[in-house]
């Protein structure tokens, strides 16, 4: 199946980025450096193209119904302009995807958009339907996933950069607030959320203007090498390694989500996490530090002191920050706690490793 | 994009590259292997005295993104390893050719050279 491609693949080419594919999309992984791409989130302000990122619109009578009941989190919180993390579970409670959820302004109903990860646009947009028919709710969902870009404008200089080409108090939006803004001359809607645990906006655009407002952002591109070092150091979740339907089936509460569950509400997957929730988990996702010379890789195996294999690494990476090689991984939770010491396997040689408390750096979460 | 590639040295299809002085190889890894493996950050070595064959696995570099077996592209004693990467793994991506060189090898066969790419066919291979 050919790559789809972003918007702006061709003036990433020219700016020399280098490519990967990633969730059936050919988007950039690096620009100039990770480090640098890294440094620049940390210190100032980057930005990313997150155009393969889905778009789903959801609009009608039973919208918030709908979305009530196919995410775990409690829409009903939202007022228009509001923006919400959730998960999407199946009936036994494994976390499909991550999502956030913006509640536009209404139409002539309440209406939300929600961006589902690279490459799930497809599948989240049918069981959508599939849960509207079941339950004959009159709603209209929309895959907008090929109209719409998205951009990522993360670090502590996000707000003054665009408060400097946006018409709209756009920094007056609190965490998780969203309206919409003109750039260019275009209406593009601004959300204050983090993608990399610094100050942020998400800013989604019609894809035709796509070139315009990127040009008009004007500050260091980032790719998808500077998002994982970002996001593991944040302790965010990277989908498809931290948790993943096949290969690594986890619930909110053992990924460190449960705030997204709201058990008071009726959603696909709530009964299975109320039981779970009540009889406790038995693995937790932690963050680590490896304390012997070397860098933990998605793959690689945890074990004990005394080499016994309790879990696996789903992220690592040298945190550029921190200058210390750092990573995730599931252990049972009698090793979950911080100061807990244990070993990574890297290339057949067992290296020490303390469990940290995450986010292993300061954020604004 | 162009790189780097010295004719007054010889290289391993797997990026490494080889010059003798005075019998002995240095070998590090070439501009075009450390541009693709980005911002490196760690070199795993062999010991002084450590004996190779040509082409087995002496070590890795890892990048932040990704990890790369090194090649030995001639067999021998390893009689050096550049120590100073263990503490500025950024130098191979500084001087790759340099001040980034990886280690030296006293060579079993001085004709194992001979087996290795020419600068112009690595730089074929890499186009």
């Amino acid at each position: 199946m050919p790559l789809q491609t972003p918007p702006l693949r061709g003036i990433h080419d020219d700016r020399g980025a280098k490519f990967t594919e990633f969730g059936g999309w050919d988007m950039p992984v690096e620009f100039d450096s990770i480090r640098t791409e890294h440094a620049a989130v940390r210190e100032d302000v980057g930005v990313f193209d997150v155009s393969h990122m889905g778009q789903i619109h959801v609009t009608g009578p039973d919208a918030t119904a709908l979305m009530q009941r196919l995410t775990s989190n409690d829409i009903s919180r939202l007022a228009v302009g509001d923006s919400q993390y959730a998960a999407i579970t199946d009936e036994d409670g494994i976390i499909i995807d991550d999502t956030v959820v913006y509640r536009l302004p209404d139409e002539s109903h309440p209406t939300y958009l929600f961006v589902p990860n690279a490459g799930t646009d497809e599948a989240t947009h049918e069981r959508w339907l599939s849960y509207r028919n079941e339950w004959d709710l009159e709603a209209t969902v929309d895959n907008r996933t090929d109209e719409y870009a998205m951009f990522a404008v993360q670090g502590p200089n996000a707000a003054d950069l665009l408060e400097g080409i946006a018409e709209g108090p756009v920094t007056d939006l609190d965490r998780f607030e969203a309206q919409y803004a003109t750039i260019e001359g275009v209406d593009c809607w601004t959300a204050r959320t983090g993608y990399t645990g610094e100050d942020g906006f998400e800013l989604i655009v019609p894809w035709a203007a796509a070139a315009e407002i990127w040009t008009a952002i004007d500050c260091q591109p980032c790719g998808l090498g500077a998002r994982d070092t970002l996001r593991i150091e944040a302790g965010l979740l990277l989908a498809g390694q931290d948790f993943d339907l096949d290969s690594n089936p986890r619930t909110p509460y053992e990924a460190g989500i449960g705030f997204t569950v709201a058990l008071d509400t009726e959603f696909v997957g709530r009964d299975a996490l109320a039981a779970i929730e009540e009889s406790g988990v038995e693995e937790r996702l932690v963050g680590f530090q490896l304390i012997d010379r070397g860098v933990p890789r998605h793959g690689y195996d945890i074990t004990t002191t005394e080499s016994r294999v309790i879990g696996t690494v789903t992220s690592g990476t040298m945190s550029p920050t921190l200058e210390k090689p750092i990573g995730l991984g599931y252990v049972p939770v009698e090793y979950a706690e911080p100061g807990t010491t244990l070993q990574v396997v890297v290339r057949g040689q067992s290296k020490k490793a303390r469990v940290e408390t995450t986010p292993f750096i300061d954020t604004v979460q | 994009m162009s790189f780097d590639i010295p004719d007054d040295r010889r290289y391993l299809e797997s990026h490494e590259w080889a010059l003798e002085t005075d019998g002995v190889v240095r070998v590090g890894i070439s501009d075009f292997a450390q541009d693709e493996l980005g911002d490196v950050v760690f070199v795993e070595l062999p010991d002084e005295g450590d004996e190779l064959a040509q082409e087995a696995e002496f070590g890795v570099v890892e990048s932040i993104k990704a990890v790369s077996d090194l090649y030995a592209p001639v067999g021998g004693e390893v009689v050096a390893i550049n120590d100073e990467l263990f503490d500025a793994p950024e130098l191979v991506n500084e001087d790759p050719f340099g001040e980034g060189w990886m280690l030296e090898i006293d060579p079993d066969d001085p004709d194992d050279l001979e087996a290795l790419l020419s600068a112009d066919e690595y730089e074929e291979q890499i186009a």
